[in-house]
């Protein structure tokens, strides 16, 4: 499997994934509890983010309500832990498959009947709205005044039941979003992903060369909720508190996809670069305002629209294909390609 | 007597629905002719809503008074926006260009936030509790008045693309680009000055709005959402199908309100959506997609 991984891959990109990964590992040791808090909002949304990207950066279909799926793993894994007592490792597999369940539903409303483009999306939001209405109302699940977990004890970790300190949720979250590039590589060099991009670059043409569309887009979106869930089960338990208004909320979905739009949509390394550069702007931003002593709230919103205005204006392909190519790596197998000028 | 509690709120569910149809309106207009999908809309109705609600508690100037300056400013801000930031996008894909009304959306409720605060705004008109009897039917003034503007501006649209020039040349555009080009259309100017009525629509639309809801900064989205499912339901480029849509999601959710309870109504909508994708993908009066 190594070598098939690493294959094609320029020893400059490996060396500097090593170096980053180590960089990443020995990070607590140095960094205090307010940057490893920083840390844990960048890998989450790099995390989610890359399954983000599976649906629009391979498979070319724009999904603008992935806080459903965020929203329902984290419903599905806290409800089973708080109600029933089962442990979120456990849980993850129901959040998994309940969100995998509720993707395929969609795409196969839409994919079925050709809904594409622009309706599918809204389709999507549309489908969130639903749930955070839903939930909203489910008082089994705490309904609009929220479903919370039991407080951690911060002293004493468990892994098992994800009860512990930032620290341990740094690595657990560390450990998927390396799993997540490496699975998204992993798939960019499986048939399903060529057929992605086929259908992503054009989907007449991929049917005409005989690849079954509806089937591929259909494993697009199972693996990509499926993915997102599980961002949702690390949120659950890392914030222990969850509210339909805010988890499902239309604002969170639009979140998740700046990193992945900023970094690169369609590369491996984009969203990770996206959500770091989003989240260390955003909170170096914070800090400006709280050391200024200016408290506006939806100032940090504006600037997120601004870098968003800037990147789609200037960068069209993202902040990642032109930073690959001053770090020498070249083009990346997902890169879209697309010329100056051109289209 | 239950009967006519339905119908009264079927009635102000349709004189609603007159004016979220409007909304959709200009939004269909826009995605029908520019082919851009413009997801600030609902929060360029919430502009259009505060500027309603600053000249009344300023001036005590009627929002129904204010409305064709409110939507004339609409008018030159969708035309700058057009000609500033999307023009360049025409020809980008989709997501791009979505990408880029998402900012600038995300930018408008901010500001809005940071300008206005998050509390809710309304305007009290001397006619706001008033209503009208007819028979059993008790009418809201307030809600009647909306309708009435919302049905005379859009047939003023109507009207307008119908009988003018420039509504034609702006209806050939949509039709067959190339051949708007051919025949010497100036197509730039025209997806402008459709992106500008389109915005003009929404500003018409808030100061109808504000009579109908109070204003907050978050509604903008809401709104777009809305005009979006309405559009999608009453069928792609039919004018017609947009106020069809509009009225009945208005009913929808007024009656949805009524059986269920008042914060789930939005349900409903989302349920027809769903049904209309499902077996009417083009819409209720929409053409055939292809």
């Amino acid at each position: 499997m190594i070598p098939l991984l690493t294959d094609g891959v320029p020893r400059r990109g490996l060396k500097l994934l090593v170096a980053l990964a180590l960089a990443l590992l020995a990070a607590p040791l140095a960094a205090n509890d307010y940057l490893i808090t920083v840390l844990i909002l960048v890998l989450y949304f790099a995390y989610v983010g890359q399954a983000w990207n599976i649906m629009m950066g391979f498979a070319g279909q724009l999904s603008l309500g992935h806080a459903l799926y965020v929203g329902l793993g984290a419903y599905a894994a806290a409800a089973l832990y708080v109600h029933f007592g089962v442990g979120p490792w456990l849980g993850l597999w129901v959040a998994m498959a309940s969100s995998a369940a509720v993707g395929a539903t969609i795409g196969f409303l839409a994919f079925r009947f050709g809904v594409g483009g622009v309706y599918f999306a809204i389709l999507t939001i549309a489908f969130a709205e639903f749930a955070r209405i839903g939930f909203d109302h489910w008082g089994w699940l705490g309904g609009s005044a929220g479903l919370f977990l039991p407080v951690a004890n911060y002293a004493h970790n468990d892994i098992l039941t994800l009860r512990g300190s930032p620290t341990m949720f740094y690595y657990v979250m560390l450990t998927m979003t390396a799993a997540a590039f490496v699975f998204c590589h992993a798939l960019l060099r499986s048939r399903i992903g060529y057929y992605w991009l086929a259908i992503r670059e054009s989907p007449d043409a991929a049917q005409a060369l005989g690849i079954d569309i509806f089937r591929a887009k259909m494993v697009a979106v199972i693996i990509s909720a499926a993915m997102t869930s599980l961002g949702g089960v690390l949120f659950a338990f890392y914030y222990n508190n969850l509210f339909p208004e805010q988890i499902f909320h239309i604002s969170r979905s639009i979140e998740l996809i700046l990193g992945p739009i900023i970094g690169g949509i369609g590369t491996l390394v984009g969203p990770i670069v996206g959500a770091f550069l989003l989240t260390t702007l955003a909170e170096t931003l914070s800090e400006i305002m709280r050391w200024v002593g200016i408290d506006l709230p939806g100032i940090k919103q504006v600037f997120y629209g601004f870098c968003l205005l800037g990147v789609v204006m200037f960068l069209p392909d993202g902040v990642w294909p032109p930073l690959g190519r001053w770090l020498g790596l070249g083009r990346e197998e997902g890169d879209r390609g697309r010329g100056e000028g051109e289209r | 007597m239950p009967a006519e509690i339905y119908l009264n709120v079927a009635v102000s569910g349709l004189l609603t629905g007159l004016v979220y149809g409007l909304m959709a309106l200009g939004l269909s207009v826009i995605f029908g002719v520019v082919r851009v999908v413009n997801f600030a809309h609902g929060e360029m109705m919430t502009i259009a809503m505060y500027l309603a609600v600053a000249l009344f508690s300023a001036y005590k100037l009627d929002p129904l008074a204010m409305l064709v300056p409110i939507a004339a400013v609409l008018f030159a801000l969708g035309y700058v926006l057009q000609r500033g930031l999307i023009n360049p996008f025409i020809n980008r894909p989709e997501h791009s260009q979505f990408m880029l009304l998402v900012a600038v959306a995300l930018i408008m409720v901010n500001a809005l936030l940071i300008a206005f605060g998050p509390d809710a705004r309304g305007v009290q008109t001397s006619y706001a509790f008033a209503s009208f009897a007819l028979g059993p039917l008790i009418v809201d003034a307030n809600k009647a008045y909306a309708g009435l503007a919302a049905v005379t501006v859009a047939a003023g649209l109507v009207a307008f693309f119908r009988y003018t020039l420039i509504g034609k040349a702006i209806r050939a555009c949509a039709d067959n680009y190339a051949g708007a080009l051919v025949v010497g259309l100036d197509v730039k100017r025209l997806y402008a000055l459709t992106f500008a009525i389109g915005s003009a629509c929404v500003g018409a639309c808030g100061s109808m709005m504000v009579l109908l809801v109070d204003v907050t900064p978050p509604l903008g989205p809401t709104y777009t959402l809305l005009a979006f499912v309405i559009v999608i339901t009453g069928g792609l480029g039919s004018m017609a199908g947009a106020l069809l849509g509009g009225v009945l999601i208005g009913m929808t959710e007024a009656l949805g309100g009524l059986l269920f309870t008042p914060s789930a109504k939005s349900m409903f909508t989302f349920a027809i959506l769903v049904v209309v994708l499902l077996f009417r993908p083009q819409g209720l009066l929409g053409k055939r997609l292809t």
